[in-house]
């Protein structure tokens, strides 16, 4: 219900365009990773994915960031009902890495931003290897690149009152490892392929 | 809702172009061969299709009254300004006052509006938004480029929002003349500056060859703007008894809202063009954005409230 509102609300606040290069194939699950700016990133991804992908659509967080303060708990865990994970893995708190996987394993897609933090809106930050062991571990999965537009501006890091700028999300032609790359070329290829849909001004 | 007997003339216009657009529409797309011809009879029967709902929207908001129709100009102020701003350059000091020019600035100006405030309608943007905006920004403390900055957003809020509030402002004239409607007279304007857009486009389709503004505006002919202008004030004449003007006095101004309203596309074309794109915009199918539909009417309309308001208030 929130999450239905949040995106109407949205969509009224932003426009919200999605440009599809390639329409979902198969039946998932699916996972989306982007290039990150802003809170509002998820929320984006949200309004422009299909009805029932998006119902059964979780973001991965950072739990170090989201855990902190009684009002990002009650986000991360009612709103956006985030799969909350160690940027720095303790053992103590489980595997990150099983913790996606049993989303996978539950039909559900995963919305991950492997750059790991919020960067300003323009260049790419490297890719953090996450992204590598999943898809070395299920090299059936498809990875969606997603290029995010604008939301730097609409609300950028640090800021908690929105803009309203239009934005825009390009979604590419989803990737899947191959067996014989290394660790360094497939984060390589994922940079290039989420790169590439970012628009020539 | 009492039915305001004026508007039955200019309804009658916007029906008759609608359905004659639809018809020329159709003509178009069965006859089409080749790629450029079926590209083009895709692109009629869009904006023909937009204008239905377009003037639909309009035509039911002027008919429910004051409030609403103000409310949907500062609706049409919001998506034209958040256009402009998404195509223009932004830095993060701009960000908190971009936040109060949505929703302070804008909706205060069209507060005024609605209450008949007409001091604060005519200096609230040109005098407390250019002041409360470069300050807003300065105290973010980035310099780069800082004058630029404060320039693009101010001219932004001027065209989208003050400019274009000078249409419903026309709701509170107060015409002499006992029997005038300024509901009417909204709706005149309205159409003579829609119908002298459609009137070039079209003028400029079938005849148009001499180019006015080749490094402007390309599509824009010296045929289309001759046609355009005197199909503009024909209609303008003929629509006359609708509002407090002579037959002359209809020629005088719709031929000045005709050519204020080529100047004003002209403009935001030259703006496009400066920054890199298109249109605005993707939001209405066979136009483009909010701003490309609004352009000459942005600049077109404060002339006219002003030139209305000497001669006839």
């Amino acid at each position: 219900m929130i999450r239905l509102a949040m995106c109407q609300f949205f969509r009224l606040l932003c426009g919200c365009r999605a440009r599809w290069d390639a329409p979902l194939q198969g039946h998932g699950p699916w996972v989306f990773y982007a290039n990150h700016s802003s809170h509002l990133d998820a929320v984006l991804l949200w309004a422009m994915l299909p009805g029932p992908v998006r119902s059964r659509c979780r973001t991965v967080a950072a739990a170090d960031y989201w855990e902190r303060g009684p009002v990002r708990r009650w986000l991360a865990k009612s709103v956006f009902r985030a799969v909350l994970v160690e940027r720095q893995p303790r053992p103590s708190r489980g595997s990150p890495l099983r913790r996606m996987s049993e989303c996978l394993d539950r039909g559900e897609s995963l919305v991950l931003f492997p750059e790991g933090t919020r960067g300003d809106g323009g260049a790419l930050g490297p890719l953090r290897p996450g992204l590598w062991h999943l898809s070395r571990e299920r090299p059936e999965l498809s990875l969606v690149p997603v290029w995010i537009e604008n939301l730097s501006r609409v609300l950028p890091k640090g800021e908690i009152l929105p803009v309203p700028f239009l934005a825009a999300a390009t979604i590419g032609e989803p990737i899947r490892c191959k067996p014989e790359e290394s660790r360094d070329e497939f984060l390589q290829r994922a940079h290039a392929a989420l790169l590439e849909l970012r628009p020539h001004p | 809702m009492n039915f305001n007997p004026d508007l039955t003339l200019p309804l009658a216009v916007v029906l008759a172009t609608l359905v004659t657009g639809t018809i020329v529409g159709e003509i178009v797309s069965r006859t089409a061969r080749g790629d450029k011809a079926l590209r083009f009879a895709g692109n009629l029967r869009a904006r023909v299709g937009s204008w239905w709902l377009m003037s639909g929207g309009f035509v039911v908001a002027v008919l429910l009254g004051g409030t609403v129709t103000v409310v949907l100009f500062a609706i049409g102020s919001f998506l034209a300004l958040r256009e402009f701003l998404t195509v223009i350059p932004t830095r993060r000091g701009d960000h908190r006052a971009l936040f109060w020019a949505f929703f302070l600035i804008l909706p205060a100006h069209y507060f005024f509006i609605g209450n008949g405030n007409y001091g604060m309608f005519t200096i609230f943007i040109p005098v407390y938004a250019f002041v409360l905006i470069p300050i807003r920004i300065a105290l973010a403390g980035e310099t780069e480029e800082y004058l630029a900055r404060t320039a693009r957003i101010q001219w932004g809020m001027m065209v989208c929002v003050y400019f274009l509030s000078h249409v419903p402002a026309l709701l509170q004239l107060q015409l002499r003349d006992p029997d005038a409607s300024t509901p009417a007279l909204l709706f005149y304007l309205i159409l003579i500056v829609q119908l002298n857009d459609v009137a070039q486009y079209t003028f400029g389709t079938l005849f148009g060859k001499r180019k006015v503004a080749p490094s402007v505006s390309p599509n824009k002919t010296l045929e289309g703007l001759i046609g355009g202008v005197l199909a503009t004030v024909a209609v303008g004449v003929a629509l006359h008894p609708v509002t407090p003007f002579s037959p002359l006095a209809a020629a005088a101004l719709s031929f000045m809202v005709a050519v204020m309203g080529f100047l004003g596309d002209l403009v935001m074309s030259a703006v496009k063009r400066d920054l890199g794109v298109k249109d605005y915009s993707g939001a209405i199918p066979g136009h483009g954005g909010v701003l490309d539909r609004m352009d000459s009417l942005t600049f077109a309309a404060p002339v006219f409230f002003h030139v209305v308001g000497f001669f006839y208030q």
